[in-house]
């Protein structure tokens, strides 16, 4: 994984690689999101938008310790939450789209706000599946704790953010 | 045709809210909750309106801290017993002394999440985990047919020593499970199972396929499994039906909006998955039943739920509420006249400390529904523990039930490391806190947090609080087993809390709520006019006398007695007429002519 050292797995633990992986990942995957949902308020997005990215930033820090947290306490190496300008992983977006988003305003940035953020939590969730599709992973219990958080609160979000992508069109 | 489709959808959307929210707030400075000290066995202790009796540690087994590896669970309970559920395992207490709870057994057996219910001699318990083996063992799963997702049923006749009968496996695996009786046949029960898991694969188990269309009866995801239980033969066991609740519910609605039907995604891994995923929820976190009622109330990821469940192979959905303020519809209690339903919102997981000073108080907590006559549902007020909970204590709402005080609604509940609380939700648009129990966090806080730091600690906290025959039971996930006691305050009488001891029951699992039915009995009585004192819902002439005439009649027995009720009853009827609260004066009126007709 790009930015990342490789991974030693202790003798007689429950998790793989894969898991280790997943983790780091959704790190950066996270901090991305969180550093999409605080550019609202500036962009002037509407009081639906802002408080949609006010509870997906709250959500996603929380996790984003309790994923450093297990790495830590792995012997792991538990990126920081500047990590995404390094990792690339699914559903993230490019500076490009970055720069975008930076520039738009009001009805602009709640529009692409909600495409960016439903193509980004998209993202979230083939992760989770990958993880859940390789062998031995997702064994041990935090791991898949959080794994199914993240599909349950990130495919409802979906959802919501459908509809009221639906309502501004 | 539209009209056709928006009553296949069946779902209904939350609209602005019934009447306005009261403006609940955070406590002041001086919350006796704020600044305990920290610590696994001493941290600081908080309490209104209970006392501790006892903490039992976690069983050998069981006891260490290490993620969510080895936490307790949600309970059980049966006769003196109190079953207690571990990711690894499970524990069985002895309680008929509160003050030392004695542990009967403890089951050293990976099982995350453990989730337990009792019927007579047989335990079932909810393995969902990857690692999850048949036999128990450690290691993990290497090959997948020792891998157990299901239900595992245990003999417990002998309390000492359960005996493993059969794993029940299903597509999904279980989460949580709900006990729903047959309607008919005793010698039957079903098990609502949520899994929150994918389907396994068809080389995993035999018929599992994940499939994009809810209403393609051939696919294993859009479904609770239904196990079908002869307890006489337990090793029959089996799952029977699907129970597809979601058909045609599609993505939640915005608050406000209207539902719709499934729509295909791009980007994502696979067209399967992704009509699946537009498809609207397929699990429920956790389902209640009240069979009483023939009711059900799913909690299923983005929709609260209700079901009528007259015939459990067939259940039917009533209606369906989104609310944008909700992450996750986790769980629900019914109000016992099957009028009102809490759901709650598990926001975050449960392992966040999601109950912040920085935290909006409509998301992470609970919120009541009333089911109209017409079976739909209306949401009325949010209501979370009016407390500001540290940095380092995971805290959202969580599983509770009800405390059976006549003429009131009030519900105890866990709220991991928020505590215990007991909340009355009697009013729909005014539910308020009238006790709790808070322990300082696991872990100290270290130099750096802040108010609104999002540093999280050792998982911990209650699970799940539970009344059950005249006491309180807190699975402490980390700490073990909280034994506690109703202790009156102003918004809780002595009376009251005597009345809620009279309501016994020989077996109790919270998720299949039974009815309360109050006995004939003084402290019922009391009960209602201590409410309309508090509440002044008669004049206070009139309850002082009636107070009186109670004490009276007391001292009496027999005949002298009976009379003296039916002489009270017919005056009190009266006042009824000119009391502020009516309908609780005629609840009074029924109680004393009950009690008049149960003396001899």
């Amino acid at each position: 994984m790009e930015g990342m050292p490789a991974v030693t797995i202790p003798a007689g633990a429950l998790f793989v690689e894969a898991d280790v992986r997943f983790m780091q990942g959704m790190i950066a995957h996270h901090a991305q999101a969180v550093y999409m949902t605080r550019m609202a308020e500036g962009a002037g997005a509407s009081p639906r938008v802002l408080r949609l990215a006010n509870k997906i930033d709250l959500s996603q820090a929380g996790e984003i310790s309790l994923m450093q947290g297990w790495l830590r306490s792995n012997g792991q190496v538990a990126p920081d939450t500047s990590s995404w300008r390094s990792m690339r992983m699914a559903g993230m977006l490019t500076d490009a789209e970055l720069q975008q988003l930076a520039a738009s305003r009001g009805r602009d940035f709640d529009r692409l706000f909600l495409q960016l953020m439903i193509r980004h939590h998209e993202g979230a969730l083939s992760m989770v599946s990958d993880l859940l599709k390789t062998p031995r992973a997702a064994q041990d219990v935090d791991v898949n704790v959080l794994a199914n958080e993240v599909e349950t609160s990130q495919m409802a979000e979906i959802e919501l953010m459908l509809q009221m992508l639906e309502e501004l069109n | 045709m539209e009209m056709l489709r928006r009553s296949l959808l069946a779902a209904s959307v939350v609209g602005a809210l019934a009447t306005p929210l009261v403006a609940q707030t955070y406590p002041n400075a001086n919350d006796p909750r704020n600044n305990l000290s920290s610590g696994l066995s001493n941290a600081g202790i908080a309490i209104e309106g209970m006392r501790l009796l006892s903490t039992a540690p976690k069983a050998a087994v069981h006891d260490s801290v290490r993620g969510l590896t080895f936490v307790n669970s949600d309970l059980a309970f049966r006769g003196n017993l109190v079953y207690q559920g571990n990711f690894a395992g499970f524990a069985i207490w002895d309680v008929s002394n509160s003050a030392t709870p004695r542990l009967v057994s403890a089951v050293d057996c990976i099982t995350a999440q453990g989730d337990p219910s009792i019927i007579g001699n047989l335990l079932f318990i909810s393995a969902e985990g990857a690692g999850n083996r048949n036999d128990c063992a450690k290691g993990g799963v290497t090959n997948e047919a020792d891998h157990m997702a299901g239900v595992r049923i245990y003999d417990v006749s002998n309390p000492a020593t359960p005996r493993l009968v059969k794993n029940v496996q299903t597509c999904k695996g279980s989460h949580t499970h709900t006990v729903v009786p047959h309607p008919t046949d005793r010698g039957v029960v079903y098990l609502y199972v949520s899994g929150s898991q994918n389907a396994r694969p068809d080389t995993e188990l035999a018929g599992c396929r994940n499939g994009g269309n809810p209403a393609d009866e051939s696919n294993s995801l859009f479904r609770l499994d239904v196990i079908r239980v002869p307890l006489a033969r337990p090793e029959d066991a089996a799952v029977v039906t699907g129970a597809r609740i979601f058909t045609g519910l599609g993505p939640a609605p915005a608050r406000g909006g209207r539902a719709r039907a499934q729509r295909p995604m791009t980007g994502v891994d696979s067209a399967e998955m992704a009509m699946a995923r537009a498809a609207g929820p397929r699990n429920c976190h956790d389902v209640s039943a009240y069979p009483a009622m023939n009711l059900l109330a799913g909690a299923c990821a983005s929709y609260g739920i209700l079901v009528d469940i007259s015939n459990p192979e067939k259940p039917v959905r009533l209606d369906a509420v989104a609310d944008t303020n909700f992450s996750l519809w986790h769980t629900a209690v019914f109000s016992n006249d099957g009028k009102k339903v809490v759901f709650t919102d598990e926001w975050g997981g449960g392992t966040s400390p999601n109950c912040q000073i920085t935290h909006p108080l409509e998301m992470g907590g609970n919120t009541t529904l009333v089911i109209g006559e017409d079976r739909k549902l209306t949401q009325h007020a949010y209501f979370k523990i009016p407390t500001a909970q540290t940095a380092r204590e995971n805290c959202v709402s969580h599983n509770g039930s009800l405390i059976p005080v006549p003429g009131r609604d009030i519900m105890v509940q866990g709220w991991y490391q928020g505590g215990v609380d007991i909340i009355d939700f009697t009013d729909a648009d005014r539910p308020f806190e009238i006790g709790y129990f808070d322990r300082g966090p696991v872990d100290a806080p270290t130099v750096g947090d802040s108010a609104n730091s999002r540093a999280r600690g050792t998982i911990a906290g209650s699970w799940g609080a539970y009344w059950y025959n005249g006491k309180i039971y807190s699975s402490e996930m980390a700490r073990g087993l909280d034994i506690l006691e109703l202790v009156p305050n102003a918004q809780l009488s002595a009376n009251e809390i005597e009345a809620a001891k009279l309501v016994m029951w020989e077996e109790f699992n919270p998720q299949s709520q039974p009815k309360i039915v109050w006995p004939a009995a003084f402290p019922v009585v009391r009960s209602y006019l201590d409410q309309l004192v508090r509440t002044n819902g008669l004049a206070a002439a009139r309850t002082t006398a009636i107070g009186q005439m109670l004490n009276t009649a007391e001292r009496q027995s027999g005949a002298a007695r009976r009379t003296s009720l039916n002489t009270l009853a017919t005056a009190v009827e009266r006042d009824a007429a000119g009391a502020r609260d009516a309908a609780r004066v005629q609840m009074m009126v029924a109680a004393i002519r009950d009690l008049a007709n149960a003396t001899r």
